[in-house]
């Protein structure tokens, strides 16, 4: 079945161009004013991915907490 | 006198002197992460390794195990931080960038096509990409720590 | 015929899927997962490269065409989500033989 999904996708090096790309190219430096395009999408057009992503990061390290934390053991 | 777990004399100076070229290549990766390839979530994991790598070469009684609270503090502040600055924008869209193309922070107009990097433009990308950069070294830095200060303490209810 | 990112991704994530389904050691559990995830990733990204393209950085650029940008950003999100469930993972293989002091998954049951 893998072989199938990788037989189907088209052959490497020529993608289908969207508009969405072409946007970000060009566009991309004169509205943010960064040089980085990958920085402008990831941190500009596309803010919300990253807001879930730092979310995510926070509650692995809560879960690890609670799991791996210090038990203060109360006597009689 | 030297114990089981603890590294050679070599492996201590070296880790030590290493400590300052670290430091300023992740803050360096944290910092240029809107003109080269980077920015804050790599430059957090670069800076993290520090800690590992002073866990890995002294022992455990030798470093400070009370250091999970200011790293908790430390986490907390960089998530509320960037939230604040998505916040901000609020007068237009969720995650405006309110300081691009003015004169204010850090707002320089940049000059179309392929130019030397100048580093006062951005808007808030740069702000952003500090904060997210605290919270992931913050973050990766506790989970090490917590693995290596496990006390497996009590007895199950059998 | 394919080419070469799309042979490494076949490899990779079948060869994780063989060590999931038939391996007993939590420990070579715990890897896998982690190799099929970067297989994953190693697949998004090769799917947005152009032929000749650079790339889509403009700090001191030749002016050739550039790579899509889009793919590079979902795939820095997912790289971090991987590095979140890996450490969660491992979290509870600590835990886990903490209390039944082994690794084999045939030895671990819940009693009750």
């Amino acid at each position: 079945m893998l072989l199938a999904a990788v037989l189907f996708v088209h052959p490497l090096g020529k993608p289908p161009r969207t508009e969405m790309d072409d946007y970000f190219i060009l566009n991309g430096q004169a509205q943010t004013g960064c040089n980085n395009i990958v920085t402008s999408v990831v941190f500009d057009y596309r803010g919300m991915d990253t807001f879930g992503e730092a979310t995510i990061l926070f509650a692995a390290v809560a879960g690890i907490f609670m799991v791996l934390g210090e038990k203060n053991e109360k006597g009689q | 006198m030297k114990r089981d777990n603890e590294a050679s004399g070599i492996v201590k100076n070296v880790a030590c002197i290493l400590a300052i070229p670290i430091t300023v290549f992740g803050l360096y990766v944290i910092l240029h992460g809107h003109l080269t390839p980077g920015g804050g979530f790599v430059g957090g994991a670069v800076m993290a390794t520090l800690i590992a790598l002073f866990l890995v070469s002294f022992r455990k009684d030798m470093i400070k195990g009370g250091m999970k609270k200011s790293f908790s503090l430390s986490e907390t502040l960089g998530l509320l931080a960037f939230i604040s600055l998505a916040f901000l924008g609020i007068s237009a869209t969720f995650f405006h960038n309110f300081l691009a193309n003015t004169d204010l922070f850090f707002g320089t107009i940049v000059p179309f096509g392929s130019n030397p990097g100048y580093l006062g433009t951005g808007g808030t990308a740069p702000l952003m990409n500090i904060a997210i950069g605290l919270e992931v070294f913050s973050g990766l830095s506790l989970i090490v720590l917590l693995m290596a200060y496990y006390k497996p303490g009590g007895e199950g209810n059998d | 015929m394919i080419s070469l990112p799309f042979i490494a991704v076949i490899i990779l994530v079948s060869m994780a899927l063989f060590a999931i389904i038939f391996k007993r050691n939590l420990i070579k559990i715990v890897m896998a997962v982690h190799i099929m995830g970067s297989g994953v990733n190693l697949f998004l990204i090769s799917l947005g490269y152009t032929e000749g393209g650079i790339a889509p950085i403009f700090t001191n650029a030749p002016g050739m065409q550039m790579v899509l940008p889009t793919p590079q950003a979902l795939v820095l999100t997912s790289i971090v989500i991987n590095i979140a469930v890996v450490a969660l993972m491992l979290s509870f293989a600590i835990a886990i033989y903490a209390r039944y002091g082994t690794f084999d998954t045939t030895k671990v049951r819940l009693k009750g």
